[in-house]
């Protein structure tokens, strides 16, 4: 047994309103830099729909992940001999067209147009050719269904169950059904990205398992991006690396929040961490039944309460601080104390660490529009039941086609909306509706307090890292290194970013000073004015 | 022997091999973050699944050929019992055909290169030297192979001047009168031979050193430690740690 700890998130969809501020701030955090302008390392999808990139989880298509091959692990996209034989040329890397082609547009000429009898117009461009182009898809086209009837249908997950179920469930869900799912890398317990990096230059760290692209390492083989099922690791077409989503180290080290976390609008995201065995991993994700994936991923975790756990934690190095932050953890009660989060897409084999809450809200809205007292224990149960075409597609998305789990999940959400309905009314609470769903009273209401109060620190529990490390901390690189900002890297002789990176604090001194002293009036012909850094000396820089 | 002779023979090869050396190491601890292939597969895929493996493999081919007639002397063929007609035979058939799969390979890449739009917008001004030493360096290895095949002209035996001349810059003993024999193309040849590897630490070519055979041996998933100083973690073992 070797323990080692994982920094982890939880969404609740039940409370996602699809307001795109996650990726908009995670953007701009992250992924505002030249190359990078058709990455969204956080991006919301609208289920049923296509997904970022298109079809991502069509695996018979990407051959993302791992699959079972006599009864041994094995990377779908093949063993250690095919990745090489493949390496001049990746035949399963999504083009930018199953992504897209990103654009900005042309505002310049809002300003600079001659007087006409026409309004001036700016015309959308190419930020990969720059030429004039004809925007046909983004990072969430088919948003709250847009271009439902055409896209949705061929949505994976769709199709997967469409042999369970027939026709009905595209009806059903045009009439009654649609949700929010967001999206970051699942630092994974068992990265195929990792696996499938030739040069070693992904890894996994072991301090928080937060899964990291070396920069000077990677080579730009393009494998991570095949090797990953959820196509959240991304090449850099300007400087030939892969990036992918950090859960913001830096902030987490010193005990903040992720961007995403953060700035959720709907106080969705928990944030703790998951103690696990790190030997018994491939094991558990080499069990053969898809189905079981989950349990096995459950088992996985340990209780971080038991005193042989702790023992061994400290053994192998884990701090007092953090095992402290491990019991208080909100994913660990919520994944495993409650069991309402669920992994994923468990039948990729990765063991994925973004948990999800299933979404109970459209059952609830489905029930009102009937006419029903939506929050009453047994038109709620019942509802769940009934509305059977939902549960399997999230089945199919949780729990690798499991009815079970999502139904256990989604009653435990109605029971608390139950429970919790007599006592705000003032009436007794009603202990069976607990027993009902195998909880306690005490647990649901503990239940209750971390998904309705969610309290800011009650859903992050983020042990910081140790101050004799945190010179590593510095320097980590700016925000503002835009194409052409004040922090971007000089094109170099051997390509983009190429040479030995500046320290910002040396950079943005030399910029100052030079700035200060200077006697030429920067003139304005700015497409994108960059007021954050304008320092009142001219006119704002360009871009 | 004339001084060109020397120059040319003697001292551009040692001028090459201390580029190319102090240059790949100058440029992997000055430059890892460019140290990449700098694929174009995310613009252009189509082109691509036949043009590169085409060209790559066909260059490894041809640094095979390079390899064996160059460094293996004739006495250890001859030895084997191959005659001298047969190798020339084999060397100058599988020799063309590696050629014939590079230069297929090389002109379909810059023919995507030149027409496919974000390809072209991506190519720097290093690239376009590059592939003008490399094509160069390509072309005139064929015309040699034809030249001393004996197909167009009089056949050719290198392996009785050049390759000698070859092993012998390795003793640091330069037989520069035996290259000095050689026809012009072999000349012009090693010329362009030269030139590509003095560029060769420059240029986007370092990626063939990154070649990634470790990953035959490595355990799948990777740890790492964020850095030795951590307080509480352990002492990161060297190599792969072996979870699992």
């Amino acid at each position: 047994m070797r323990i080692m700890a994982q920094m982890a998130m939880v969404m609740n969809l039940d409370k996602c309103i699809g307001c795109h501020t996650c990726s908009v701030t995670c953007k701009q955090a992250w992924t505002n830099r030249a190359g990078m302008e058709y990455v969204w390392f956080n991006n919301v999808e609208t289920r049923p729909g296509l997904g970022y990139p298109r079809t991502y989880q069509d695996q018979k298509r990407w051959r993302g992940g791992w699959t079972l091959k006599r009864g041994k692990l094995k990377l779908r996209s093949g063993g250690r001999f095919r990745r090489l034989a493949e390496i001049f040329s990746n035949p399963k890397l999504p083009t930018l067209q199953d992504y897209y082609e990103p654009w900005t547009y042309d505002y310049d000429m809002l300003l600079s147009a001659p007087q006409g009898e026409h309004t001036p117009v700016a015309r959308p461009k190419s930020l990969i050719t720059g030429k004039p182009m004809k925007i046909e898809w983004s990072a969430n086209w088919d948003d709250d269904l847009g271009g439902g009837p055409e896209l949705a249908p061929d949505d994976p997950v769709l199709v997967s169950i469409r042999d369970q179920v027939g026709d009905r469930v595209k009806m059903e869900f045009e009439q009654a059904f649609m949700f929010y799912l967001p999206r970051i890398c699942e630092h994974c317990l068992n990265p195929a990205c990792v696996a499938a990096c030739p040069s070693g230059a992904m890894y996994k760290r072991v301090e928080d398992g937060i899964v990291l692209v070396d920069q000077d390492r990677c080579r730009g083989w393009r494998m991570c991006v095949t090797g990953c099922p959820y196509k959240k690791v991304y090449f850099n077409h300007r400087t030939g690396k892969a990036e992918k989503c950090t859960l913001c180290y830096p902030r987490l080290e010193v005990g903040l929040p992720t961007v995403c976390s953060e700035t959720c609008v709907g106080r969705l995201r928990y944030l703790g961490l998951f103690l696990y065995d790190a030997d018994r991993v491939t094991e558990a994700a080499s069990t053969p039944d898809e189905k079981d994936l989950l349990q096995a991923q459950l088992d996985l975790l340990l209780d971080p309460h038991e005193p042989a756990v702790l023992e061994q934690a400290r053994r192998d190095g884990i701090p007092e601080d953090w095992l402290e932050a491990a019991q208080n953890s909100p994913v660990y009660r919520l994944a495993k104390v409650y069991g309402i989060a669920l992994p994923l897409h468990p039948e990729y084999r990765t063991m994925p660490m973004v948990w999800y809450v299933p979404p109970l809200s459209p059952v609830v809205d489905a029930l009102r529009d009937t006419g029903n007292d939506a929050e009453d224990a047994g038109n709620l149960f019942g509802a769940i039941n009934a509305l059977r075409i939902p549960i399997e597609y999230l089945a199919g998305l949780f729990t690798a086609g499991d009815i079970g789990p999502v139904r256990r999940s989604l009653l435990r959400l109605a029971a608390m909306r139950a429970y919790m309905r007599d006592i705000n009314l003032g009436r007794d609470p009603r202990a069976e509706i607990a027993e009902s769903v195998g909880m306690t009273e005490e647990a649901i209401y503990e239940m209750y307090r971390l998904l309705a109060i969610a309290k800011y620190d009650d859903r992050y529990v983020i042990p910081t890292a140790h101050a004799e490390s945190a010179r590593d901390l510095e320097e980590v690189g700016c925000s503002l290194d835009i194409a052409g900002g004040p922090g971007q890297y000089e094109s170099g002789p051997f390509g983009e970013a190429s040479g030995r990176p500046i320290p910002v604090a040396v950079e943005n001194f030399h910029a100052l000073k030079q700035r200060q002293t200077t006697e030429v009036i920067i003139p304005v012909e700015a497409v994108r004015v960059n007021l954050l850094n304008w320092d009142g000396m001219g006119a704002p820089d360009e871009r | 022997m004339t001084t060109w002779d020397i120059l040319l023979w003697a001292v551009l090869p040692y001028v090459t091999i201390a580029v190319f050396v102090v240059g790949t190491i100058w440029r992997y601890r000055y430059d890892k973050f460019g140290w990449t292939t700098r694929s174009s597969q995310l613009y252009e895929g189509r082109l691509m699944r036949v043009a590169s493996p085409l060209f790559h493999i066909g260059i490894l081919a041809v640094l095979v050929g390079h390899v064996v007639g160059l460094l293996i002397p004739e006495s250890w063929t001859n030895a084997t019992g191959l005659s001298e007609d047969a190798y020339h035979v084999i060397a100058v058939g599988l020799g063309l055909v590696a050629g014939a799969f590079t230069l297929f390979g090389i002109a379909m890449l810059i023919y995507r290169r030149r027409t496919v739009g974000p390809v072209f917008a991506a190519t720097t001004r290093n690239d376009k030297t590059m592939y003008v030493f490399l094509v160069a360096a390509i072309l005139l290895g064929l015309l040699t192979t034809l030249l001393a095949s004996g197909l167009i002209g009089d056949g050719y035996n290198y392996r009785e001047t050049v390759s000698p001349w070859f092993r012998s810059i390795f003793y640091l003993n330069p037989q520069v009168v035996l290259m000095a024999e050689a026809p012009t193309s072999f000349h012009v040849h090693a010329i362009a031979g030269m030139l590509i590897f003095i560029i060769w630490p420059f240029t986007r070519l370092v990626h063939a050193f990154s070649a990634p055979v470790g990953y035959l041996v490595r355990p799948y998933v990777v740890y790492r430690s964020r850095g030795p100083h951590d307080a509480g973690a352990r002492i990161p073992r060297k190599g792969w740690e072996k979870v699992g």
